[in-house]
């Protein structure tokens, strides 16, 4: 029971903390939020004539975060690999 | 562990299906710098259409148009395409992944190189995506037992 209550008074002192913490966040949607005033404003204008893609998502996929689409695709590798490794059993 | 069931309207249904899959999962590739796209969702759909060959059929005749050793090289070539592309560019002068730097080697100027590189590397996101779903789904259904699978159909 104690235990329980303990629980319960943890989670809701953590609720509280994480509540202050969003108290000090930008709008949803808002266009003058740090996030979109670092490096959106240059793929959206140059995304195009840097690459000559016209899908901006695909530019920013294989291109601009290119080392990022890589190793996304070794841990898909890796997935399969492992996959072999624990349950490939070959005829005894 | 899978009973081999024949049943003539999901055979002949997936073998009027199958084709179409496999152009649209390459449509889907090849449309990644127009629309929503690319190598991850086409290797999904690629991938769909090898996983409906077992399903439809038995596993055997899926593992006669795709064998094990086949996948295995396809899961490493995807990867190896890409990080292929990437040393081409460091080898030409670049950074890694500069796909600008391929216009020493292409008959284009750099934009248009970042252009093709970008299609090059999806093609390979797409050969490793299908493959790794296909030797993904194998394993789980015969719990990596694919040669006892292959016997007992035999008998």
């Amino acid at each position: 029971m104690k235990k329980k209550f303990l629980g319960v008074a943890l989670a809701i002192a953590a609720l509280m903390i994480l509540l202050h913490g969003v108290e000090d966040l930008p709008p949803w949607g808002d266009p003058d939020q740090p996030a979109s005033l670092h490096v959106s404003p240059r793929y959206i204008e140059k995304g195009l004539t840097e690459t000559g893609v016209p899908n901006m998502v695909t530019a920013v996929l294989a291109d601009y975060r290119g080392y990022d689409t890589l190793f996304e695709t070794a841990v898909i590798f890796t997935a399969g690999v492992a996959v072999l490794m624990i349950l490939r059993r070959s005829a005894p | 562990m899978i009973r081999h069931q024949e049943d003539i309207i999901i055979q002949t249904i997936c073998r009027m299906l199958i084709p179409f899959m496999q152009v649209y999962g390459l449509y889907v590739l090849a449309h990644g710098h127009g629309s929503p796209g690319g190598g991850f969702q086409g290797g999904c759909i690629f991938a769909a259409s090898f996983i409906l060959m077992p399903i439809a059929y038995d596993l055997d005749k899926a593992k006669r148009r795709f064998a094990e050793r086949r996948t295995i090289l396809f899961c490493s070539l995807g990867v190896f395409i890409y990080a292929g592309i990437g040393l081409l560019c460091l080898l030409l002068g670049g950074n890694f992944l500069d796909y600008g730097k391929l216009s020493a080697i292409l008959p284009v100027d750099p934009v248009m190189a970042r252009y093709y590189g970008i299609a090059v590397i999806e093609t390979g996101v797409q050969i490793t995506v299908m493959a790794v779903m296909v030797s993904i789904f194998i394993n789980l259904i015969t719990s990596g037992r694919h040669e006892e699978e292959m016997r007992n159909t035999h008998d």
